[in-house]
């Protein structure tokens, strides 16, 4: 047991962290830091610095661009991203489908998309989500009918995040309609400029437009788009979903919104209440830091530690609190979210109230936090 | 940063699991310990001795092995995890690494040896009634003539007070500050009271009357520093004693889940009981992190950070631990309640660590207290 990085991971660390406060233009960092939304724009031009550097997607075999790392290096990566408020590899390219035509994609379609995927020039949208499917992703409806060397979709995604962005789609899609629920379904990737596919902005409660519904209605997918075997989707998509929960809790964007909070607090910080739910959130931050670190520390082999469920509940339950406290160090300026920049009211103030809304979906996205306590219950303590 | 453990310290682990493992293997040989003064087995605390254990944390020429503090929370977690009554914690880290941070090595060597070998029972006198959880004595005072001092006032409770072969008092000295004292407690002025308490341990109440103490270490000097340095090692084993009890509770829970059957199914059909039962991982997991995570802190030795992880790891732990401890109960539904069944006993137990060297609030209003200093908590600068 050893308290300290090892004086090689140490200075790793270093490099990382010189390189996301200098090479990642300020601009961008400053509108994280600041929790405004990025543009397109930003998000391509971020990923393209990271990636031209080997920092965009260090998880991927290394033939395609991944980095040889230990798992406590992609997790100081990851951490000292989020310290330096650098926008993350967009999580639909980086960890959802590259890793899965990586892992399971034929030497044609790994050509074709993973070079492109890695540097954003394809923005990929995740086409899991049905309106009756959500967390029984398995029920998903949406059909992919062979025809000659195409396949004819039909169906309706929801909850496509940042679709109005995407130029591709990877679709979970029901190929066997016979077979029982999590077989017959395959892993399409689908071009969202095909004639039949429509994508409609999904009005949210902090009023931004982040996710959208998307339609097919007879569109056309060549065969050769088909990622792997026929009918064997669910295990891909339960590869990309087990990929999803590592890294999944924000310890380090988390952090440092609290450590921002404490200049927003000021005088409010003498309140024994308001101090107290500080050092409580602070010290629940560093328990789950170290759990992260312990989790990085035991996982042999690449294969998710069990208890990385517990990193996604508990890392969305702190971020959620994190921004619940924001909203209170607002009080009354927390109503001015309509107010342009011209308001009296400070910028973060006049955020805190969108940005707890909007992260109320932490806990319901990759896995609903029921959904983990219920992995947690059923594979590691057994019941 | 590694949280595992190395070949000998996973040997330890088995070495002392075998041991205090298989001696309270059923719970009732337990209840049979705690009946009964003193309230623990002086046979397992002899082999304890023959093992090496009782001297772990003190130094080769004082009679101990020298090891560190992880090899130290490696005997708290498993002496936590049967809920074993011989007072590891109390008597040889708490009492014990008073003596090896405060006293002079011939006392060292003295007191040391014989608590290492298992012939001598020691105790911390220092908690007082009026008091939470400082590092001072208020109400012993020692009195000074010429060489000889004596001590007069009460001390309670004072873990295994009633059993000890010799006391640590801390005391108020003539020119201010906090001392330390070596008394014996068969000799004149001395009165102890022992009783059990909730969770099967032992106290006493313990009053001086102009009592003969020899000062530990440097005679006249304030060792508030040293007791607050010591009391953190302990805090941090007491986590780890605390760690232990609470995976063996949530373990039990869980089995009891998938056994206990009601409306004709097993409770593990019924997924609110389920749910509960992940939360307590949760907690355990995250109260286990920062508690590994302060023993290395513990090892580096460092004063100030090792005040800061002790508070912090006692903060997580009490918390985690009041989750745990209630949730195991309700879990369990009546057998819970009922003093022949173990689990009853494990929330007793958690409840008696979490106040005996400052609870989870107590350790806050010091956070609290320096909320304004830093920006974020870094464990790895």
């Amino acid at each position: 047991m050893q308290l300290e990085l090892s004086p090689e991971d140490a200075a790793f660390r270093e490099e990382m962290r010189e390189f996301f406060t200098t090479k990642v233009p300020q601009e961008i960092r400053t509108a994280v830091a600041e929790r405004r939304e990025l543009s397109k724009e930003q998000i391509v031009e971020s990923q393209q610095i990271l990636n031209a550097a080997g920092l965009a997607v260090p998880h991927w075999p290394v033939e395609h661009g991944g980095q040889d790392w230990s798992a406590l290096r992609r997790h100081i990566w990851h951490e000292e991203m989020q310290r330096a408020c650098v926008p993350l590899p967009l999580a639909f390219n980086a960890s959802m489908v590259g890793p899965v035509i990586a892992q399971f994609g034929s030497d044609e379609i790994k050509e074709r998309f993973l070079a492109k995927t890695a540097n954003l020039d394809i923005w990929w949208s995740q086409g899991f989500s049905e309106p009756d499917a959500g967390s029984d992703l398995a029920s998903l409806r949406t059909t992919a009918v062979r025809d000659g060397d195409e396949f004819v979709v039909n169906g309706q995604k929801t909850w496509t995040t940042l679709g109005q962005y995407g130029d591709w789609i990877f679709c979970l899609v029901r190929t066997d309609p016979d077979a029982k629920k999590q077989r017959g379904i395959s892993f399409l990737l689908i071009d969202m400029t095909s004639p039949g596919l429509t994508v409609r902005p999904i009005e949210l409660i902090d009023g931004g437009h982040e996710v959208n519904e998307v339609w097919f209605e007879d569109v056309r997918v060549p065969a050769d788009n088909l990622v792997g075997e026929l009918n064997h989707g669910w295990d891909y998509a339960k590869f990309l979903l087990g990929n999803e929960r590592v890294g999944v809790a924000p310890v380090g964007a988390t952090k440092r919104v609290l450590a921002q909070a404490k200049e927003y607090a000021g005088e409010q910080l003498k309140d024994p209440l308001t101090a107290a739910r500080f050092a409580e959130l602070e010290n629940e931050l560093l328990a789950l830091e170290l759990t992260a670190l312990r989790v990085v520390a035991n996982s042999a082999d690449g294969k998710p530690h069990p208890a990385s469920s517990v990193l996604k509940l508990k890392g969305t339950e702190l971020q959620q609190a994190v921004s619940e406290l924001v909203v209170d160090l607002a009080g009354p300026a927390s109503w001015a979210s309509g107010a342009d920049d011209d308001s009296e009211l400070a910028g973060w103030a006049r955020r805190a109230t969108p940005t707890y809304l909007n992260l109320r979906k932490a806990s319901i996205y990759g896995g609903s936090n029921e959904i983990q306590r219920q992995i947690i219950a059923k594979t590691i303590l057994g019941l | 940063m590694d949280f595992t453990y190395d070949d000998e310290q996973q040997a330890l682990r088995e070495a002392v699991r075998g041991l205090v493992g298989k001696a309270y293997s059923d719970f009732e040989s337990r209840r049979q310990a705690v009946k009964e003064d003193p309230g623990f087995d002086e046979k397992l605390w002899a082999r304890l001795a023959e093992m090496g254990i009782l001297g772990l944390p003190f130094r080769e020429e004082d009679g101990g092995s020298g090891a560190g503090p992880v090899e130290v929370a490696i005997v708290a977690e498993e002496m936590g995890r049967v809920l074993a009554p011989e007072p590891f914690l109390t008597s040889v880290v708490l009492a014990g690494g008073i003596v090896s941070a405060g006293a002079s090595p011939e006392q060292r060597a003295e007191i040391l040896g014989a608590l290492s070998g298992g012939e001598s029972v020691l105790a911390f006198a220092h908690a007082e009634p009026g008091t939470r959880w400082v590092a001072t004595a208020e109400g012993v005072t020692a009195t000074q003539d010429g060489d000889t001092w004596t001590l007069s006032g009460v001390k309670e409770p004072v873990p295994h007070g009633a059993r000890a072969d010799q006391l640590v008092v801390s005391a108020k000295l003539p020119e201010g500050g906090t001392g330390l004292f070596l008394v014996d407690p068969s000799a004149a002025g001395t009165e102890r009271t022992g009783y059990a308490t909730h969770d099967g341990g032992r106290a006493a109440r313990v009053a001086f009357d102009g009592a003969a103490g020899v000062p530990l270490g440097e005679a006249g000097a304030d060792r508030t520093p040293t007791i607050a340095a010591v009391l953190d090692i302990a805090r941090v084993m007491a986590c780890n004693e605390a760690i232990g009890a609470m995976e063996v509770a949530l373990r039990a829970t869980t089995e009891y889940l998938k056994n206990r059957k009601q409306f004709g199914v097993p409770l593990n059909t019924f997924q609110a009981l389920n749910f509960r039962a992940a939360d307590m991982y949760v907690s355990l997991e995250l109260a286990k992190s920062l508690t590994t995570w302060a023993t290395m802190v513990i090892a580096g030795g460092q004063p100030d950070e090792m005040a800061d992880a002790a508070r912090r790891a006692a903060l997580g732990v009490s918390r985690a631990g009041r989750h745990l401890g209630q949730e195991a109960i309700q879990l369990h539904g009546g057998i819970g309640m009922t003093a022949e069944y173990s689990i009853g006993s494990y929330t007793s137990h958690l409840t008696a660590l979490d106040h005996l060297l400052g609870d989870g609030n107590f350790h806050l209003s010091t956070l609290v207290a320096g909320i304004g200093e830093y920006d974020e908590v870094d464990p790895l600068d």
